[in-house]
Order: C-alpha cells, then sequence, then structure tokens
C-alpha cells in the first residue's frame, strides 16, 4: 500500500508543479466553453439547450489533452523499468497512476463546472447534473485512455495514435453522459437509466483499464 | 544464492545479438560484461532484469528468496537515470525507496553516503550528469536488492565518485550480493569476464 500511495503522491506532485499538465486541461475546457457563446451566437434557450453537451464535449477533449504523457514520460526518463521491475504488481501501479492523474486532471474539470455552467445560462439544477455526470464519466475516459497511453508508450507514436485509439472508445461515455445531463433539462426524459449506464461504463473501465494497460507495457517493453 | 544462465540468446529487431551464452554468478561475485558497442551488454542486462524475454535459453537465480522473481530480487541501473526534475533530490530518492520498498533506509542518510547531501533539497533538474550518477547510486543502495544489474556504472562520475562506488560494490560483495556489470573500464572490484563477441 505505501508503494501505491509514494506512486500516487509522485504523480500528483508532479502534474502539480510547473511544467505538469493538471492546470492545462482546465484552461483548455475554459477556452471551449467560453468561445462557445461566441460561435453559437447569444440566444440564451439555444445556448442552454446546448449547454450540457457543449460542457461534456470540452471536458471530454481536456481529459485526454495530457492523457499521452501518462507513461510516455515515465519511459522516456527510465522510470517505467522501474516500476515495472517493482514487487508491486504492474496491474495495481497503473490504476495508481490513472488514479492519480484523474485526481490531478479530471478533478479539476468537474469544478470548474459550475463556474463554466453560468457563461452557457445554465439553471443550477442542470448544472449540477452536468458535473455530476462528470463525476460519474470522468473515470471511464481515464481508465480507457490509459489503454492508449500504454499502447503509445508501445508503438513509439505520440499523442495523435492516442487520439485516434480513445476517441472511439469514450464514445459511449459521451452520449451517456450527455443523455443524463439533458433529462435534467427536459422533464419527460429520464435521469436515472443513462447515468446507471455511464456508472456502469466507468466501473467497467476501471476493472479492464489497469489490465489492458499493464499487458500491454509488459509485451511492449525492449 | 546463484545467478545461472544457460545457452541465452537474444534476438532484437529481427537480428541475432547473441546466441548460446553461458554465464554463472555466485553469492559475492561479480561478472563483468566487457565487448564492443552493439555486442549486446545493455540486453543481456535486460534480459537478466526481465525487461526483454529471451529468444532461447533459461536465466534463474537458484537459491534466493523463493517468493521474489529474480526481476523482484534485482535492482537496474541502467544509462537513464529515472529522476524527475519537477522534484527535488531527495523526493526523488524517498519516492523509488517507498515504492520499490527499502524501508529502514533514510534518505538524508543515503544520500549523504554518496555525497549529494548538499543538494538534497534543490530540484534534481539542477544536477549534473555526475551528480545524477550519485543519485542513482543512493537509490541502488536504498532499494537493498541482492542482484545488482548495472550498466556502465561510473560513466560521468569524477575520480572520487569512481573509487567511492568501488568500494560500494565491494560491500555489497562482502555481504553477500551478486554484481553484473556491463562496462568498458576496469570495474575495480575482482570480477569473472564475460566477453561479447560483435555479432557481425
Amino acid at each position: 500500500m505505501t508503494a501505491l500511495a509514494a506512486l500516487i503522491r509522485r504523480d500528483i506532485s508532479i502534474a502539480l508543479r510547473v511544467g505538469g499538465g493538471a492546470l492545462i486541461g482546465v484552461l483548455f475546457f475554459l477556452s471551449v466553453v467560453v468561445l462557445m457563446p461566441f460561435a453559437v451566437g447569444p440566444d440564451l434557450a439555444l445556448l442552454a439547450r446546448l449547454g450540457p453537451a457543449i460542457l461534456w464535449l470540452g471536458a471530454l477533449l481536456a481529459s485526454l489533452l495530457t492523457l499521452d504523457r501518462l507513461f510516455m514520460a515515465d519511459h522516456e526518463d527510465g522510470s517505467l523499468d522501474l516500476i515495472v521491475m517493482s514487487r508491486t504488481p504492474l496491474e495495481l501501479a497503473c490504476a495508481a497512476k490513472a488514479l492519480a492523474h484523474w485526481l490531478a486532471a479530471g478533478l479539476p474539470l468537474i469544478i470548474a463546472t459550475p463556474i463554466l455552467g453560468l457563461l452557457l445560462n445554465l439553471d443550477a439544477a442542470p448544472t449540477l447534473a452536468v458535473a455530476l455526470t462528470l463525476l460519474a464519466g470522468t473515470p471511464a475516459l481515464t481508465f480507457t485512455g490509459m489503454i492508449g497511453a500504454a499502447l503509445a508508450v508501445t508503438l513509439r507514436r505520440g499523442g495523435l495514435l492516442l487520439a485516434v485509439l480513445v476517441l472511439p472508445l469514450s464514445i459511449p461515455v459521451l452520449i451517456f453522459g450527455v443523455a443524463a445531463s439533458q433529462a435534467a433539462i427536459a422533464e419527460p426524459a429520464s435521469f436515472g437509466a443513462p447515468f446507471s449506464i455511464l456508472c456502469a461504463l466507468s466501473l467497467l473501465s476501471l476493472v479492464i483499464g489497469p489490465f489492458a494497460a499493464a499487458a500491454s507495457l509488459r509485451h511492449g517493453l525492449d | 544464492m546463484r545467478l545461472l544462465g544457460r545457452e541465452v540468446s537474444c534476438v532484437r529487431g529481427g537480428r541475432e545479438v547473441f546466441t548460446g551464452l553461458d554465464f554463472e554468478v555466485a553469492q559475492g561475485e561479480a561478472l563483468a560484461v566487457v565487448g564492443p558497442n552493439g555486442s549486446g551488454k545493455t540486453s543481456l542486462l535486460r534480459l537478466i532484469a526481465g525487461l526483454l524475454a529471451p529468444f532461447g535459453g533459461s536465466i534463474a537465480l537458484e537459491g534466493g528468496d523463493a517468493e521474489l522473481t529474480l526481476t523482484e530480487q534485482s535492482h537496474y541501473l541502467a544509462h537513464r537515470d529515472a529522476l524527475k526534475t519537477a522534484l527535488s533530490v531527495s523526493e526523488n530518492l524517498s519516492f523509488w525507496r517507498d515504492f520499490l520498498g527499502g524501508a529502514g533506509f533514510d534518505p538524508a542518510e543515503t544520500l549523504a553516503k554518496v555525497g549529494l547531501d548538499h543538494a538534497a533539497h534543490s530540484p534534481a533538474s539542477f544536477l549534473s550528469a555526475g551528480q545524477r550518477r550519485r543519485l542513482s547510486i543512493a537509490r541502488l543502495l536504498a532499494v537493498q536488492r541482492p542482484v545488482w544489474l548495472l550498466d556502465e556504472p561510473t560513466n560521468a562520475l569524477d575520480s572520487a565518485g569512481q573509487s567511492l562506488f568501488t568500494v560500494l560494490m565491494a560491500d555489497h560483495l562482502a555481504r553477500g550480493g551478486l554484481i553484473v556489470a556491463a562496462t568498458h573500464v576496469p570495474l575495480g572490484v575482482a570480477a569473472r569476464q564475460l566477453r561479447l563477441e560483435d555479432a557481425a
């Protein structure tokens, strides 16, 4: 346990320091959401209707933005070799790294959501619904994205490959995340069903992600 | 405890690096792997470390901790120093000690042993190549593995650092450790030689 706690602590403090990636995601999220009203126009009703989708798209792209460095940085400086050689199972180490990434890069997005909701003319209830669905859905993005990040290390291709590999996997998360948030605006739609599926997607990726990433790292090192 | 390699062969990128390699390192012994560039010294270390799969043959540690694999009982001192430049020197060392499990090793004391105590709180990005190597050596001490796999360990070290490292290696061997080192210069401790020939 101390080993995993040490890994999480290290990754978070690297992300939060100068040159780390934690704030880049939030800034990107902010710029997407701030620019959207200028592109769509000052139609308040339209903005409120598009709001949840815009917030979700922004959060999805922002959370993928820094994900390609998840294993690449450790690979480049040789840390990955020592992580693979350690007595901690590689699956757990991968899960710890993804958790640290989510805490440093995913959680700030969720905290920023209520403020950005104001810019899109969203009421309190829909904003809260978007924040809640992001809380349930972003772990799925991080943990499936981790598989792509591990493959990017072993195939020696950077961010582009990651986006191509991971974006299709994140489509279900986007669909159910936006569906659940829309339900908070349009009454007849149900919030429970898409939200449950979103939670299920997150739980599934929590299980599959670390195993797939660890397998990819083990076979790809040379 | 004995490290035993039998008929080990290695193929990298479709090229045969070496074949039918036999070697043996007993407790308290060092093995110096020598040979020209590209003869597979680093590949051999990575095979022993478990980071590469052998194309043929086997490598085993006899009489070690039965609960642990050879990989888990080894520490690999590679070219790349596994440092995070965003962290301070002592944070880097503390992390590896906690992650690789070297309970009871005080980071400050270990840094003093390799002559880095004055730099403990400065960011690792300010270290020179030789100081980075010293920090790697501190890590090697802190994680307490019986099998040391060293890839040109004295690269970038000044003469004081080299003689310090010779003493540390001798200590490790005296405590019953094993050393396999890829090197172009004499190790400084009594060592068997394993000569790899150029495959081409």
